[in-house]
């Protein structure tokens, strides 16, 4: 994880805070030595293709995983070695994991019982969960009478019901269709939001994280690459993986031609970039980064930095018109247009300008 | 093309007069205990014995003893096996399997020359003790199918994640296989209790080696000594085992339903 991301992340209250977390399974590391501090009533997600240890870092905090390296410290209090009975966290899990002979308030009102809660009022918090995952009136129903989308949100009722300290989402979303995954996605930030729950979830869906979470981990090879907002991940990544990873990204290869003006070379084209070039030496070679949604086709304002190439691909999105440009070398660029039904689409094969600003163009660090 | 299913048919009618000609042919003779007429005499001489009562409800009585105490062995070690220890699969399989290669004759010597009278732990020295001997002795025998059925339940459900979700609201494991487990693998348990009843109830070297009198040694001794009434045994007997299957069937549609995943 890069400094500015620790800084970040001690910047943040810490009701839960893993500390140097790692685990190993025989001689392969998956989790390597992972630094987290979440607030109190915060959305953390963490995000990273499969097998990047995000779900064993979220089953070390439920404590079905014991950490081989590493502490886990809850509202001041490690909870490491404790077991997952004991440590009054609520967990949804992607395969909905409800139980198949209870009916929904029975599923609900299960963790009540096991604390020992009296049954009017066991009854009264089933209600007033089902109230809140709007499925009020749903009590004697079993699971298999319930869609998909019912189901998890029955999950979720059940992981708030004992009131929690902190809720783990691992991957809900992922056993649902698009349309209910919006939906739903929205639904459990409101929830989330309502009752000020700490929250973790994972995904490895890119869209999911940046749109309900304060926080994103973004994970790679068992390693947090950086820890920050939706906004800073997807503008200001600090890794080659992140920038990669998330959202679509052009990778531009050049060379240093002045590090004192902050000077690139890409084929032959002089851009001033706005970020330090670190110790680089001029005629070192760089790699830069921009956003497809930082380019234009054709001249734009407050974009100065001009290449010329020939359209390769065009590929039509509906409201969006996606465009990929050669522009030598080893470099081509995607670029997306809005689909204007007054302006017949680019042609693959013609040649073309694109424009950008040296301002949105990141400095990867390989 | 129409394919013929005259092959189908004659497979099915040559396999089911297999099976049916014999049971026909016996209790066509279990009717002919009077001359010249079908009655059921047979069967009220059986069914008004008082011995066949009594070793009738004694096996009953073990074979639900049985099933307790297999039920109790084995859902938590198939359970713990599945999801603690699944690389001890194949050899659990393997020890399970066992009762069916070594004869029952085999094991209830070893069982006298264990637990005998002079031994330190003399089963066989009281009949309470030599009855709690039969039923283990039965727990092993209806090991194969207790476990394979046990197995197949505990397969039609994600045994580890309902774990972990009733686990993380605070559930003791005592509690999880109780509240959670047992009850979603009920039929496969009645399953398996089905078949270990059909099996105790027919047993025969084990309840006569430890002298005990069960249903089994009842129907060696009438056969021996009588003609119509073994065969009026033998179709009762059927009907008992084809009772349990039956019940096998019916509860499969009591089953907890699988929630689907489908929107």
């Amino acid at each position: 994880m890069t400094n500015e991301a620790k800084g970040q992340n001690r910047m943040a209250a810490d009701f839960l805070r893993l500390e140097g977390l790692t685990k190993a399974f025989g001689p392969n590391v998956v989790v390597k030595d992972v630094d987290l501090a979440v607030g109190k009533g915060e959305f953390v997600s963490f995000l990273g293709p499969s097998g990047c240890g995000k779900t064993t870092v979220l089953r070390m905090i439920a404590g079905f995983e014991r950490p081989s390296g590493g502490r886990i410290i809850v509202d001041g209090r490690d909870i490491t070695n404790l077991r997952p009975n004991q440590r009054k966290i609520g967990m949804v899990f992607q395969a909905y994991a409800l139980f198949p002979n209870m009916t929904v308030a029975g599923n609900i009102g299960f963790g009540l019982k096991i604390a020992g809660m009296g049954k009017d009022e066991a009854a009264a918090r089933v209600s007033e969960m089902l109230k809140l995952i709007g499925l009020a009136g749903f009590e004697k129903r079993y699971p298999y009478q319930l869609s998909g989308g019912q189901q998890q949100r029955v999950a979720l009722a059940r992981a708030l019901a004992a009131r929690p300290s902190m809720l783990l989402l691992d991957e809900p979303l992922s056993a649902l269709d698009a349309k209910i995954r919006i939906s739903l996605r929205e639904e459990i930030r409101q929830i989330q939001k309502e009752l000020g729950i700490t929250t973790i979830f994972v995904t490895h869906d890119q869209e999911e994280a940046l749109s309900i979470s304060d926080r994103i981990m973004v994970m790679n090879a068992g390693r947090a690459d950086q820890v920050g907002t939706p906004f800073e991940i997807y503008n200001r990544p600090q890794t080659r993986f992140v920038a990669q990873f998330v959202g679509t990204l052009n990778v531009l290869k050049g060379k240093v031609a002045d590090p004192s003006r902050r000077a690139v070379q890409v084929n032959g084209t002089l851009i001033n970039i706005a970020h330090d070039l670190g110790a680089r030496k001029a005629g070192d070679p760089i790699s830069l980064a921009v956003r497809p949604e930082s380019v234009s086709l054709g001249s734009h304002e407050g974009r100065e930095s001009r290449l010329h190439g020939q359209i390769d691909e065009v590929s039509f999105l509906g409201s969006v018109i996606r465009v990929r440009v050669g522009v030598g070398g080893d470099n081509t660029l995607s670029l997306d247009t809005f689909n204007n039904p007054a302006v017949p689409p680019p042609v693959a094969g013609s040649p073309a300008e694109i424009s950008f600003s040296g301002k949105d163009l990141l400095v990867l660090q390989d | 093309m129409r394919r013929s299913r005259f092959l189908p048919w004659l497979v099915f009618i040559l396999g089911a007069a297999y099976f049916l000609l014999p049971l026909i042919a016996t209790f066509d003779f279990s009717l002919k205990l009077k001359r010249n007429v079908y009655s059921f005499a047979a069967y009220a001489n059986v069914l008004g014995d008082p011995l066949f009562r009594q070793t009738f409800g004694y096996s009953a009585l073990i074979a639900v003893c049985t099933i307790i105490v297999g039920a109790v062995l084995i859902v938590p070690a198939a359970y713990f096996v599945r999801l603690k220890f699944p690389a001890l699969r194949p050899f659990v399989e393997f020890i399970t399997l066992l009762p069916l290669v070594v004869p029952p004759i085999i094991l209830v010597f070893g069982y006298i020359r264990m637990f005998g009278s002079s031994s330190w732990l003399p089963f066989t020295a009281s009949r309470q003790g030599t009855n709690v001997l039969l039923t283990f002795g039965y727990v092993t025998l209806a090991m194969p199918y207790m476990y394979r059925a046990v197995d197949t339940g505990l397969r039609t459900i994600d045994v580890q994640t309902l774990t972990e979700a009733a686990t993380i609201m605070g559930a003791s494991t005592p509690r999880i296989l109780l509240r959670v487990i047992f009850p979603n693998i009920l039929v496969a348990v009645l399953s398996g209790a089905f078949l270990t009843f059909a099996i105790v109830i027919g047993e025969f070297v084990m309840a006569s080696l430890l002298n005990r009198p069960a249903f089994g040694p009842y129907m060696q001794n009438v056969g021996a000594n009588k003609a119509y009434e073994p065969a009026a045994l033998a179709i009762i007997a059927f009907a008992v085992t084809w009772a349990a299957m039956g019940m096998i069937q019916l509860l499969a549609r009591f089953a907890p339903k699988a929630a689907s995943h489908d929107e």
